[in-house]
């Protein structure tokens, strides 16, 4: 009785981690969880529901022993669908056209000096304190969106699935810290809010700042999608140029 | 719902191959976005269809990053190894990065109405 239902166990546990049923589940009830602790303990950054999802994934897969790439062969339709999204950021986009030209100038201006700010203090933050060469490498394209920061770090020698990584802590630590680090500077204008979250962190920095306010959602997003273009375009050519 | 995803896979499919015959650094979804927007500006306005839809999928952006995230355990080796190097260089690259540009444009930029002061209530209008 008892070697029956074991069997039956083992059964259903070699079906689930084969499955992608048991990825896609776990990533959306994990991220659940991270929602409802976010909104129970009063919306504190700090509470971050990626992080909290990701912390409770990788210690469950950790504990389970389940492998990372079986995890992902379910976890990669809600991966896949960053794809669609980055293209819906034309609609916040449209919404606030007229706000977006008239800011060109110093959005460009803005793009460049952030750009280049976010990806020298990273390698020079890392080398000062003794970072490996590939970690270095890993870290320049960090600020932007996953795909392009990973084609990035291939190009310039580092290792794509670790810049992944830095990639989402960099968001992360964005969405949590980001509006204390604007308060900070005291920069009030949600245009220049938005634009350096999404310059400085991508999509998650995004996904922030369209919790916040429409208009900064916007700006981000535009900043995510112009220093996806300003680094895969800039980063490469400097890093011959200079290595 | 259904018609918006079709469009927006249309749009990333069109980025996609484009960026490969044409050999351009940038990916597909992002050149995607260019002409999803490039439609809405030709139309001169959002279908209601697609404003719902696309604001559905912004609302949940960040739950799409966290498969990617849990990337973070096969680097426990190196992360531990190097971590006051990366933890320095992750949280201050990062906070400075956000600072810098939101400075620099702010600087720049022509004030408007639309202010952090007056925009009390954070669910706020466009």
């Amino acid at each position: 009785m008892n070697g029956a239902l074991n069997n039956d166990l083992r059964e259903i546990w070699v079906y689930l981690s084969a499955s992608p049923l048991a990825g896609l589940t776990m990533t959306l009830v994990a991220y659940q969880i991270g929602l409802w602790v976010f909104e129970r303990f009063g919306r504190r950054p700090v509470l971050n529901p990626v992080l909290i999802a990701v912390l409770l994934l990788a210690g469950m897969l950790t504990a389970s022993g389940i492998e990372y790439r079986t995890y992902f062969a379910g976890a990669q339709f809600v991966h896949f669908l960053l794809g669609p999204a980055t293209v819906a950021l034309a609609v916040p986009l449209y919404n606030q056209f007229r706000q977006v030209r008239q800011s060109a100038l110093a959005m460009l201006a803005a793009l460049l000096v952030g750009s280049a700010a976010s990806s020298l203090s990273a390698v020079a933050l890392a080398w000062i304190f003794g970072g490996s060469a590939a970690t270095l490498r890993s870290m320049a394209p960090k600020s932007v969106t996953s795909p392009i920061a990973m084609g990035v770090s291939e190009q310039i020698g580092g290792l794509p699935s670790l810049t992944a990584v830095f990639v989402i802590l960099t968001g992360i630590i964005a969405a949590t810290f980001g509006t204390w680090a604007l308060n900070l500077v005291r920069v009030k204008d949600w245009r220049a809010r938005g634009f350096g979250m999404g310059v400085a962190a991508h999509g998650i920095g995004t996904a922030r700042a369209l919790q916040v306010n429409e208009v900064a959602g916007a700006f981000a997003g535009l900043g995510m999608g112009l220093n996806g273009l300003a680094t895969a375009l800039l980063l490469p050519t400097l890093y011959h140029l200079f290595w | 719902m259904l018609g918006t995803l079709t469009i927006l896979l249309l749009c990333q499919l069109a980025g996609e191959l484009i960026a490969r015959l044409l050999h351009l650094p940038i990916p597909g979804p992002v050149l995607g976005m260019l002409f999803l927007f490039a439609g809405l500006l030709l139309r001169g306005g959002v279908p209601r269809a697609i404003q719902d839809t696309a604001g559905g999928i912004l609302r949940h952006l960040s739950l799409l990053f966290i498969p990617a995230g849990v990337g973070v355990m096969t680097h426990a080796d190196r992360l531990s190894a190097e971590a006051l190097p990366i933890i320095l260089a992750l949280f201050g690259s990062t906070l400075f990065g956000v600072a810098v540009t939101a400075k620099m444009m702010a600087a720049l930029l022509r004030p408007t109405s639309a202010s952090a002061d007056e925009a009390a209530n954070p669910g706020a209008k466009p």
